[in-house]
């Protein structure tokens, strides 16, 4: 059996085209589960183990179930998907709208009547307008053919902000609000959108159903590293790799066959110096480290996490000190500004950086900014300070000769010839956060 | 006397189970009819057709970087300055637009014809760099190819 499932048959076919994707299967898993009790749709995303895209990992299954029935609840009941793919390095999600958006659109559909949902919003990435016009063309001709089955789908477009891709500053961005971050509990299932029962999944994880149901959850879940690890990532694959792209594998390969097999190793006669395994809110790995199989038990016994299947190959050209500096600007940038730890200490770690590399920080400066880091970690109400702060810290755990040399030089031992040298950050963006000024 | 723009807001509206969920794409909507960014008046008019307050859309409109409460140029330029475009050169796509157009990131020219921004990821890391004109998306530009671009884009 192959093992592509969420890009099945987008090489021979144009899978944009309903008729097409009708010719390959599509929309029959709609068809025959919704004559079946919802229960059974979730019983084979448990037997699947089907876990969550978006880099949380969370069983999608079990996520259904914590969602009340609506006899339990007597609202109307939501299904969001999370389209709004922003980490750094991620770009799966784009292919998969550009080129199976009825996947997408039939999952969606799935989804709903697994919760006894009606209603179906898919929050897009404002960026993102070739996936979206993709989809606004799907979906025309799913009404066109009456495969809505009374629900309704509707194409939600954001305006920039890494924040939306957070759950619950999605929900607040889809209520016509600034996309802040909020507390939990209550969690979306009971009380999400318009506080009412919410399903939220990442574009991935709802892409990957119809294929499920096909196959059938067992055989889904022989693919790829069971028992936790079953079945495909996308993984988007980038940095300093002479093939580039997104590559659908069973988790379980190998970082090492990722980027010398398949993406044609490193170009330019060059070193391999890291790796980011998912996204640039991971902990980084050492070019020692690449034997490791790209599974959540494997990267979390290295202290770092598949997040969302983003492998960032980094040469040896590249200062570690810059990479962390221009990371923690994009965390600070984006921080939503409602938690403490996240929106001051992003700005401090930003400071102590540029104050690294200057060649202007002291040793015990290396040890506050990772003080820094560990008053932000576990302290806020989302995860983006901890997607500042996991990366930074490993990067002067694990590169903590890099960065002494920086002190102890007085400047970057790169003198300029780093490839991220003067990588700029953008400064006439919004503030999601307006600033406080930071004491000398 | 509703407006043109009234009728569309409510009609976007309609798809929401609370109105207030068609602030953003009314926001998008009046932006494109006000030159590209949102002067007050724009605001106003959104806050109308919702019947909400100026400052209360001004504080949506503040929070998302696609929405502009500054005049933008004809054209708007984004150069991707994040890590997978910086590790291959974003930094010399954007000084090659920088000394092309004359001016730096976040400025218009003087002609009113170009607006450059230096923004985050936009998802296109694997064909770096990624520039996005007027919010379509080129792959795998070089700083080489700037200049060409830019004479391109003056004759459209």
């Amino acid at each position: 059996m192959s093992d592509v499932i969420v890009l099945a048959d987008a090489d021979d076919h144009d899978l944009t085209k309903l008729s097409e994707y009708r010719s390959v299967g599509g929309y029959a898993q709609l068809e025959r589960i919704r004559g079946l009790a919802p229960a059974s749709v979730i019983d084979e995303l448990n037997s699947a183990n089907l876990r969550g895209r978006g880099g949380a990992f969370f069983p999608t299954g079990r996520k259904m179930q914590f969602i009340p029935s609506p006899q339990q609840i007597p609202k109307p009941h939501y299904v969001c998907v999370n389209a709004d793919e922003s980490e750094p390095g991620t770009f799966k999600d784009r292919e998969i709208m550009n080129r199976v958006p009825h996947r997408l659109i039939e999952g969606s559909l799935i989804a709903a009547h697994a919760i006894e949902s009606q209603h179906v919003f898919i929050y897009i990435r404002g960026e993102y307008l070739d996936p979206f016009e993709a989809l606004r063309a799907a979906l025309d001709e799913v009404r066109d053919a009456k495969l809505l089955g009374g629900v309704t789908v509707v194409l939600h477009r954001g305006a920039g902000a890494y924040i939306c891709g957070e759950e619950s500053g999605l929900l607040e961005s889809l209520e016509g609000k600034r996309g802040q971050a909020r507390s939990r509990p209550p969690f979306p299932a009971v009380s999400g959108l318009y506080a009412s029962p919410t399903l939220i999944n990442n574009v991935e994880t709802i892409a990957t159903i119809p294929k499920i149901l096909d196959i059938g959850g067992a055989e889904y879940a022989e693919i790829g590293a069971p028992p936790d690890s079953t079945g495909t990532r996308l993984f988007c694959v980038s940095g300093n790799v002479a093939k580039g792209g997104n590559y659908e594998l069973p988790m379980g390969i190998s970082i090492r066959e990722v980027i010398y097999d398949l993406a044609g190793g490193i170009p330019d006669g060059r070193e391999l110096k890291a790796v980011i395994p998912g996204g640039s809110s991971m902990p980084i790995l050492t070019a020692d480290q690449i034997d490791v199989p790209l599974d959540h038990d494997s990267l979390r016994a290295l202290d770092t996490f598949l997040g969302a299947a983003a492998v960032i190959v980094i040469d040896d050209r590249a200062c570690l000190v810059q990479l962390g500096l221009r990371v923690a600007q994009f965390y600070m940038h984006e921080s939503c500004g409602k938690c403490t730890p996240c929106r001051e200490g992003t700005r401090w770690m930003v400071q102590l950086l540029e104050a690294i590399e200057a060649g202007e920080a002291t040793h015990s400066q290396l040890d506050l900014l990772l003080d820094v880091c560990d008053r932000i970690l576990g302290k806020c109400l989302c995860p983006l300070g901890d997607a500042a702060a996991l990366p930074v810290a490993s990067y002067v755990t694990k590169f903590r000769d890099e960065f002494r040399a920086h002190v102890d030089q007085g400047g970057c031992p790169f003198g300029g010839e780093s490839s991220l040298e003067g990588l700029f950050a953008p400064s006439d963006q919004h503030s999601h956060a307006p600033a406080a000024e930071v004491p000398a | 006397m509703v407006s043109h723009f009234q009728r569309e807001v409510s009609a976007i509206a309609e798809q929401y189970p609370e109105p207030t969920s068609a602030v953003m794409p009314a926001l998008r909507l009046a932006q494109e009819q006000h030159e590209g960014w949102l002067p007050p008046e724009a605001l106003r008019e959104v806050a109308e057709a919702l019947d909400l307050t100026p400052g209360y859309v001004k504080g949506v409109a503040t929070f998302y970087d696609m929405f502009h409460l500054e005049p933008v140029g004809r054209r708007l330029v984004e150069v991707c300055t994040n890590i997978c475009c910086g590790l291959r050169g974003a930094q010399g796509v954007l000084d090659a637009f920088e000394s092309e157009l004359g001016v730096a990131p976040g400025e218009t020219t003087p002609d009113g014809a170009f607006t450059l921004r230096a923004v985050e990821c936009i998802g296109g890391c694997d064909r770096p760099t990624v520039v996005a004109i007027d919010d379509r998306h080129r792959f795998n530009v070089s700083a080489a190819e700037v200049p060409q671009i830019v004479r391109e884009l003056r004759d459209e």
